[in-house]
């Protein structure tokens, strides 16, 4: 089978700009914001208030029950019939939101559990309120610990942005979609697209290294 | 919230002992479950004086110990700490009455009252020595920041770790860290220390050092509570020893008496046995 260079290289800029200009981007909000939604879900699966704790719960087992796919479904074509009209951005930005809300909820949970029950009472000790010793104590300490669970998290996020392609976000899989449907080389686009995204995970495996690092300066070794 | 109050802190030399009791427990009460821990515990401690609580393991003696720190909540007794934190002397106590419902405020005024060192010393592994020191006063307290860290550093000084003032708790001995476990006690000048067993995980060669830091606060004015198994040092800076087995105070006196010559067969067991380890 010849080789089309010319395609491979003229393919490369729609793709690697549907990385930079989808891709990245939905992944970034997506994390961020499903991270601050991990957070309080994960505080409200630690309440002693069985409403609110059972409330995460629920949340984080219907996300973790169903597939992503279908997750961004209900939400681009499921819920205009219920009169809530999204455009793809929006609609795929709540849904990563929310998947990686679940997800990301239970290492955080995990996280704070796996701080010593000394440290909370070390808190109190110097006159910390709950609130005083989670944010300045028990977070630092379980921040440490989740790095490399929630670097999967975000890693499995970069490629399940992939899955946007079928609510008609413009990102990098999207392009290598339609440049394959258009010159009817599947293999060169899709492997190429395979490449960019294999990339993309390897910056982020090597930061997670250094932040490891870093977060581990006062731990012995 | 300053803690300008001359209740604080060491006792002035002279005044040990003198007057109404700063802490006075009466009638505590816990059980876990069916399990009872504490019965009826009456505890006054004056100013200045140094109490140890000796028993088996078991007896209800790091339990009332966590519940003067709001540790623990006990379900029955009172807890009354004398004189006011506000600056300009003496003012209302501070009462807790835990048979009735005890308020958040409540508990962490009760906290603001006395310091814990613990038995596994629960520095924060994620902060220097330095700030492990003056989070307490600084983000607490509300102290000035130039201040808490000029006490940290005399404090650090005193007990022999001024270099170690950037280091991390990993980075030091068991008994380093001890150390720094009190330093951040007394840098909130509290009403009262309270040891938890000190220098049970200790190597056999750091006990001393520890140990040592102990007497000079007591010798200093500190007024302190001591869980401990180490029964020459309690004999050694102890005022009022208390001998408690099974949620019970089985008898309580001076040092000497309660240590040399017990009246209850099962302080003499458990202080002859004690000592046959020696």
């Amino acid at each position: 089978m010849p080789l089309n260079w010319d395609l491979i290289w003229s393919s490369f800029g729609p793709i690697v700009t549907g990385a930079v200009t989808g891709t990245i981007p939905l992944t970034l909000a997506s994390f961020v914001i499903g991270l601050a939604l991990a957070l309080l879900v994960a505080l409200m699966r630690l309440s002693r208030n069985v409403a609110v704790s059972g409330v995460a719960r629920f949340y984080v087992s219907v996300i973790r029950g169903t597939p992503l796919l279908v997750q961004l479904f209900v939400i681009f074509y499921g819920l205009p019939s219920l009169g809530v009209k999204l455009d793809p951005w929006p609609s795929a930005i709540i849904a990563f939101s929310l998947n990686v809300g679940g997800y990301a909820a239970e290492v955080i949970r995990a996280a704070i559990l796996s701080v010593p029950k000394g440290q909370w009472e070390a808190g109190h000790t110097i006159g910390m309120s709950r609130s005083q010793s989670l944010r300045r104590i028990i977070l630092p300490q379980a921040a440490r610990v989740s790095v490399p669970p929630l670097s999967n998290t975000f890693i499995s996020l970069v490629k399940d942005t992939s899955l946007a392609s079928l609510i008609l976000v413009t990102e990098l899989f999207r392009n290598a979609q339609q440049i394959a449907a258009f010159s009817q080389e599947f293999m060169v686009l899709y492997l190429e697209a395979a490449l960019v995204y294999w990339v993309i995970c390897l910056a982020l495996s090597s930061g997670q290294s250094v932040l490891e690092r870093r977060l581990d300066r006062y731990v012995a070794h | 919230m300053s803690p300008t109050d001359e209740t604080r802190g060491p006792a002035p030399s002279g005044a040990a002992s003198q007057g109404r009791p700063v802490l006075s427990v009466r009638n505590l009460a816990k059980a876990f479950g069916s399990n009872v821990v504490l019965r009826d515990i009456d505890l006054d401690v004056r100013r200045g004086n140094v109490v140890a609580l000796i028993g088996p393991s078991g007896s209800g003696k790091t339990t009332v110990l966590r519940s003067l720190n709001g540790l623990e909540t006990p379900d029955a007794g009172t807890v009354t700490f004398a004189g006011t934190r506000t600056s300009g002397g003496p003012g209302p106590d501070l009462a807790l009455d835990f048979s009735a419902k005890v308020s958040k405020k409540e508990i962490s005024d009760l906290r603001d009252r006395s310091a814990m060192v613990f038995q596994h010393y629960n520095l924060f592994p994620h902060m220097t020595v330095l700030q492990n020191v003056i989070e307490g006063p600084v983000q607490v307290q509300k102290r000035k920041r130039a201040e808490a860290v000029a006490d940290a550093e005399k404090l650090l000084a005193r007990v022999g770790l001024a270099d170690k003032r950037d280091a991390y708790p990993f980075e030091l001995s068991g008994g380093q860290q001890q150390r720094v476990g009190i330093v951040r006690a007394l840098a909130l000048k509290p009403q009262l220390l309270l040891f938890d067993e000190p220098t049970s995980a200790l190597d056999p060669e750091l006990v001393g050092d520890v140990l040592g830091v102990i007497q000079e606060l007591a010798d200093e004015g500190w007024t302190m509570v001591i869980v401990t198994h180490e029964l020459a040092f309690a004999r050694q800076v102890a005022d009022e020893v208390i001998f408690m087995d099974g949620g019970l105070v089985v008898e309580r006196g001076p040092a000497a008496e309660v240590l040399r010559a017990p009246r209850q067969e099962r302080t003499r067991q458990f202080v002859r046995r004690l000592l046959h380890e020696f």
